[in-house]
């Protein structure tokens, strides 16, 4: 489905973000045309300021490369940024992401991918930091240090496509449709507290993770004071950003596992955790106190990606829709589950998981 | 005399859907069998008197809503916000079910074979004739019954897809003051509402919980008996004005 002609002539707008994602577990190739549908099909929970796609599987033939999307403002911001890059790194291919001229989409910044590895002779200043470090430290550098320049992905055989529009336009400027993934997610931005610009469109990104989100993160603030901590900055204008880097932190840095940071964004509450056998009770209580900066308040629905798999939670009290459905060996996550049907009319089984409780799909092998 | 229409509903966007529906209504159509429905909001909402629906796929979000009449059967799951505002009529939905289903109902009845999500019956009320009903298959998310201050929830848990989860989330009936919930066989303490407790029930309460399971069964093609085998508990709020001195002290 998709509005009619001149739909901003109609009197109201009644929105809020949508989220979907579709993960094939042996990794099965699922070409961009079902994203796109689905999100179509839940075009009226965004408004046209944002709207973005994360694709895992993309670039099969440059798989050890980190692959750089950059938005730039100006071709002066490209040039610094692409300074930048050239002092961290080694450029394997560097090209335009390919688009096309849509209608609807409506001054583009300069759109930007390159295909990156480490420095052999790395620079004085981050030459102590492992790899993966290393390659945040760049993202940070760009999206902190270099105006009108953004780094919006920076992992490996994945990418993020992102802009002010709808969905479904945002994937026919970047012809998402000639794309196949084994992991897709897609969102439709309704921005309610920050301003729909093409950086603060979802998903948001980092090395290999993304997330989109439906909802708002009422604890940014003491979410990005906690991450400034640990030289993670929020450059975005997005409360969704937080995210992206707390996982990063919490999963990649301090090794908890995905259930477990799942558990620091969304706590049992209290009076839960005080009904609960010792062993268990001591160590919520342990997660709470040690990462009570990183808890999420607010309402959210969100669907993070990595090259491992793909999860979904919800906020604590399930302030946001959320429906699993299953299919053979896929499994697909929504606001709506008629965006699911959109595409596979047949399911296995659909379920509305509980509040706070993560449904977690691994990659076979 | 009763006059059908049945409509191919796939890829007509919500707004043209319920308008053609508009203008049959209008036109004296009274029994109506929407096909290939995903997604579209708000069908049958609004609608006045005495019409039938049936509803093919998953329809979208606020089904049903300001409804005063209408008899809506879906032969699939529902979104979010089914009978939201709803004021009178029935819906019978043969999957599950969203969130805040029933949302503020003032009357009619929702039925649903399976579970639904979270705040299911929040601000239903009450008055004079009208009784809003909701009667939940499967097992419901948390807040079920919050705020509510009239009608009656009916909590089964039999046709559940979540055989370990408890029959209602936390929170149940959480700052009630009017109504009833009943719930088949019974409920943790700790998932209901500060302050409420349940109760057994009397025999006013078997009679009303009979009538409401005759017509769901009956709706649903479920064997009523098997449904009435297990007893029940209520849920009341614990006075007239429960939350009284919440702000102001008396």
């Amino acid at each position: 489905m998709k509005a009619p002609e001149r739909y901003y002539d109609f009197q109201k707008d009644i929105s809020g973000c949508g989220v979907f994602g579709v993960i094939h577990k042996t990794r099965g190739l699922i070409p961009g045309d079902i994203p796109i549908r689905a999100m179509t099909c839940m075009h009226d929970r965004g408004n046209g300021l944002g709207g973005g796609f994360a694709a895992y599987g993309i670039y099969p033939d440059l798989a050890d490369k980190y692959a750089f999307h950059l938005m730039c403002d100006t071709q002066a911001a490209l040039d610094s940024a692409e300074e930048v890059l050239k002092h961290y790194f080694t450029v394997h291919l560097a090209e335009p992401i390919p688009t096309r001229k849509v209608l609807a989409i409506i001054k583009p910044p300069i759109l930007t991918r390159y295909f990156l590895t480490p420095k052999k002779d790395r620079p004085q200043e981050v030459r102590e930091l492992g790899e993966q470090d290393y390659v945040v430290s760049a993202v940070m550098h760009i999206n902190h240090k270099v105006a009108g320049a953004f780094v919006f992905s920076s992992g490996k055989n994945m990418g993020a496509f992102k802009g002010v529009g709808f969905p479904e336009d945002i994937a026919d400027f970047f012809r998402l449709e000639e794309y196949s993934a084994y992991i897709w997610t897609g969102h439709n931005r309704f921005p309610t507290n920050t301003p729909g610009w093409w950086g603060g469109a979802h998903p948001f990104t980092l090395l290999d993770w993304s997330i989109v989100h439906n909802g708002e993160i009422s604890s940014y603030g003491i979410n990005r004071r906690y991450l400034c901590e640990h030289d993670y900055l929020c450059t975005l204008m997005t409360d969704t950003e937080v995210v992206a880097y707390l996982l990063d932190m919490l999963i990649r840095k301090h090794g908890l596992s995905k259930e477990m940071a799942c558990k620091v964004f969304a706590p049992p509450f209290w009076d839960e955790i005080e009904r609960m056998p010792k062993q268990e009770k001591e160590a919520y209580t342990a997660l709470r106190m040690v990462y009570g900066q990183a808890l999420l308040n607010g309402p959210f629905a969100i669907l993070v990606a990595d090259n491992t798999g793909l999860f979904g939670l919800n906020d604590r009290i399930k302030l946001r829709p959320l429906v699993v459905a299953e299919k053979d060996d896929m499994v697909f996550m929504s606001s709506e589950e008629s965006s699911i049907r959109e595409v596979q009319p047949e399911l296995d089984r659909v379920w509305m998981p509980k509040a706070g409780e993560p449904v977690i799909v691994h990659l076979e092998a | 005399m009763a006059k059908k229409l049945t409509l191919d509903a796939s890829g007509i966007y919500y707004r043209q859907l319920n308008e053609q529906i508009r203008e049959a209504v209008d036109a004296g159509t009274t029994d109506f069998v929407l096909q290939n429905v995903n997604g579209q909001r708000y069908l049958a909402g609004a609608l006045e008197g005495d019409l039938n629906f049936e509803i093919q796929g998953v329809p979208g979000q606020d089904m049903c809503s300001f409804m005063r009449g209408p008899k809506v059967r879906v032969k699939a799951n529902a979104q979010d916000g089914v009978g939201n505002t709803m004021d009178d009529g029935t819906v019978i939905i043969e999957g599950l079910a969203g969130d805040v289903v029933g949302y503020a109902m003032r009357g009619g009845r929702i039925f649903i074979k399976g579970d639904v999500g979270y705040r299911v019956g929040i601000h239903m009320k009450a008055y004079m004739e009208k009784l809003p009903t909701i009667v939940i298959g499967g097992k419901a998310g948390d807040f079920l019954g919050e705020y509510m201050a009239g009608g009656i929830i009916l909590l089964l848990g039999m046709f559940s897809d979540k055989p370990t989860e408890p029959i209602a989330g936390r929170s149940l009936g959480t700052g009630m003051h009017g109504g009833v919930i009943y719930v088949r066989g019974g409920v943790p303490k700790e998932q209901i509402g500060p302050g409420l407790t349940t109760q057994p029930l009397d025999e006013s309460d078997r009679l009303v919980i009979q009538g409401i399971v005759k017509d769901y069964a009956k709706e649903l093609g479920l064997d009523a008996k098997a449904i009435l085998a297990s007893d029940f508990v209520k849920i009341k709020p614990f006075s007239h004005r429960p939350y009284g001195n919440l702000y102001v002290p008396a």
